[in-house]
């Protein structure tokens, strides 16, 4: 039963969030029928039972989820809520999983006006569609005003593991080559440069974008695939300290082979930091037999989100979890894990 | 990238080894004054490419080491304060005091922001009238124009909330200081680009003639580096104790005469503590009287602050070149990044973190 059409919905007395949205009365229904339904309805959803009832393939099942806190909530190249599909999406299929179900809980803050609310749903239904997952059941809670950042999101998510795939972290093997799917940083670099009180403006985008479609390629063609990740927060570099640990391997890497975008380069340059430890959304970091690297790369690039794949280096029996560069000069460095937060220099 | 890959050419890094290679006859030390450029020799190996016979010592230029403890404590008072709207650049906040640091302080509940830009923090108190708005003004050279311009430009428009903590220190001072040790072993400087592009390089030619040593304005980029070493190679080999531009597309003889200028209105020299260094005779700047209103320290009535500093950590000698960080007890046992003894192993120019991240066990 479609409710929409059951139980017409009053014209919607408010234009941004009041504490009564999440209170379970009259106006919890409206915010639920005027702004969430209309574009993620779907037969899970609309039955509005506490609780999705699943139909799940045997095999085994991948099940993560994760909290979107991003400030700005609305950035060049994406939103908070496309954000969080996407990451739910990937965190699943860098796992060799096909993506199913996710489940959204929201924090709305008292005041948020409606309209961006209903941006951002719409942008997560576009997102779910996109990456062929459904949205299955949700939560809605309004805090008072100044206790959180205007909308937090968070996303759990579900899907099926591919029979013929054994990834894991821990599997990476001596000679093994790693592979990254495109340019570093673009998303941190973007969210820092859209922040109040940055002196310049840039044109950099978030890469803020689901991976299911082509890791589905990559493991059609090459099952084997030793590891898989998506380097967001900390960056490349943390994930490929996170790899290198897991495994107790030593992974070296050269610095002229990792993509980098020009305005990427100059406002990391401005900035003072690191893209190999600036946030990704649409990126993966990969780890196969050396012998399967150049189908793996011909695969990525042949998706629009591997287009600038690279194979970026390789792992060593020497400085067992560290991850070393070779630099463009012929020297050599550590990359290390970053210290915490970004923070940009004086001068 | 137009401006960067030519100055990061490795063909071109390659032909400048070369040619030092060809020069060198005997061993040299050169110090490197800036953060900035240790950072970008230790990040690109060029300690690593060069012949052993030429020694880099890294020098103390870098704003976050050299703010003393007793102002980091005094930022960690006023950001405690509730009516105050404590701002900063971003790379002070992790900064130890003596028992804490300025991200503890936003996690109790103080209102700690980092901004971009003094005149950022200006808009915060116009946007904030019935909130102190406090602007940590630390940095060399290269912050004192906008710093100053924020002042300024507070006293014109008659904002009363506004003030800054002052930690403004000056190279050339430093440099001399270093000259002036019995322990120094410095016979070459590279001169910092940026504080150059504003202040010139006029300022240093008393300290070359004074101290017969060659000093070298010098960028930030792999060939910027190896083209400044290069030169202060050839005056050393030369004997030619002079200043010379490696640096001309950036500096000139005058620098930046209108922020000049505006340093000129609004700060005088005064003498400066520098952390881990100690007394520096003239080698801060401090606000003239007639801005005294903006200066938080008067405002706020802070006194005397009693601080400790670890008796473990040699950041003091590793910021006048006479120990590297490497050569440090402490280095990568009891102080590492995560739990660091000093500033030069937390601020993104320090030389221990330089070391700490790039070199450690290589």
């Amino acid at each position: 039963m479609n409710i929409l059409s059951a139980c017409p919905a009053p014209l919607m007395q408010h234009e941004t969030v009041q504490m009564a949205h999440g209170a379970g009365g009259r106006l919890s229904q409206e915010l639920m029928q005027r702004v969430f339904m209309p574009h993620i309805q779907n037969a899970f959803l609309d039955i509005l039972d506490d609780q999705a009832k699943l139909d799940l393939p045997p095999g085994k099942i991948a099940f993560t989820t994760d909290t979107y806190v991003v400030s700005p909530v609305f950035f060049p190249g994406g939103n908070i809520g496309e954000l969080a599909i996407n990451g739910t999406v990937n965190d699943l299929s860098v796992g060799g999983a096909t993506p199913l179900y996710i489940s959204t809980g929201f924090v709305l803050e008292e005041g948020l006006p409606l309209t961006e609310l209903e941006a951002i749903v719409r942008s997560m239904a576009a997102a779910a569609r996109r990456a062929g997952v459904m949205i299955v059941t949700g939560d809605t809670k309004v805090v008072g005003r100044g206790q959180c950042d205007r909308i937090f999101i968070n996303t759990s998510g579900i899907g099926l593991i591919r029979n013929n795939t054994a990834l894991s972290c821990r599997n990476l093997q001596l000679g093994d080559a790693v592979i990254l799917s495109g340019t570093v940083g673009d998303h941190g670099m973007a969210i820092m440069t859209s922040r109040e009180g940055l002196s310049f403006h840039s044109r950099i985008t978030s890469d803020s974008a689901p991976l299911n479609a082509m890791i589905a390629a990559i493991l059609d063609e090459v099952p084997s695939i030793h590891a898989m990740r998506d380097p967001t927060r900390g960056g490349v570099a943390a994930t490929l300290n996170e790899l290198a640990s897991s495994s107790s391997v030593g992974i070296e890497i050269d610095e002229a082979a990792i993509p980098v975008k020009d305005d990427v380069r100059g406002a990391a340059e401005l900035l003072g930091i690191d893209p190999l430890h600036v946030a990704n959304e649409g990126k993966l970091v990969l780890v196969v037999a050396a012998h399967d690297a150049v189908k793996v790369l011909a695969v990525m690039r042949s998706s629009e989100q591997g287009r600038d794949a690279a194979l970026i280096g390789r792992i060593v029996e020497e400085h067992p979890c560290m991850v070393v560069m070779q630099t463009a000069l012929g020297s050599r460095r550590i990359i290390d894990l970053p210290p915490g937060e970004q923070l940009p220099r004086i001068c | 990238m137009k401006y960067i890959d030519e100055y990061r050419n490795p063909r071109l890094a390659r032909t400048l080894l070369e040619a030092i290679r060809r020069r060198v006859s005997r061993p040299w030390t050169i110090m490197e004054i800036c953060g900035g450029q240790t950072h970008s020799i230790i990040r690109n190996g060029i300690d690593q490419l060069l012949p052993d016979t030429i020694e880099l010592v890294h020098g103390p230029g870098c704003p976050v080491c050299v703010t003393p403890l007793e102002s980091i404590e005094r930022a960690l008072l006023l950001a405690s304060k509730k009516e105050v709207i404590f701002t900063s650049f971003g790379d002070m906040l992790r900064v130890p005091g003596s028992s804490r640091d300025l991200f503890m302080v936003r996690s109790e509940g103080g209102d700690v922001r980092v901004v971009f830009s003094p005149l950022d923090a200006l808009q915060i108190a116009r946007d904030n009238p019935s909130r102190e708005v406090v602007f940590f003004a630390v940095g060399f050279e290269t912050t004192a124009p906008a710093n100053a311009m924020a002042v300024h430009q507070a006293a014109r428009e008659g904002i009363g909330n506004f003030s800054i903590l002052v930690s403004q220190v000056m190279v050339p001072p430093a440099m001399r200081a270093i000259l002036r040790m019995p322990a120094n072993r410095v016979q070459g400087f590279l001169a910092a680009g940026h504080v150059c592009a504003v202040m010139g390089y006029e300022q240093y030619l008393p300290l070359s003639a004074e101290f017969h040593v060659p000093i070298v304005p010098t960028g930030f980029e792999p060939v910027d580096l190896l083209a400044g070493i290069l030169k202060t190679v050839e005056l050393l080999e030369d004997s030619q104790p002079e200043v010379v531009n490696s640096y001309g597309r950036v500096v000139s003889r005058e620098g930046n005469l209108a922020a000049r200028g505006t340093i000129d209105k609004v700060f005088e020299v005064v003498d400066r503590q520098w952390r881990g260094v100690g007394l520096i005779p003239e080698s801060g700047l401090g606000l003239r009287s007639e801005y005294a209103g903006f200066d938080a320290e008067k405002r706020f009535h802070l006194s005397h602050m009693s601080t400790e500093e670890s008796p473990l950590c040699m950041s003091g000698s590793i910021l006048q070149g006479v120990m590297k960080p490497d050569g440090c007890p402490a280095f990568g046992a009891e102080c590492t990044p995560q739990h660091p003894l000093g500033a030069t192993m937390v601020s993104s120019e320090g030389a221990c973190a330089a070391y700490y991240n790039y070199h450690r066990n290589l």
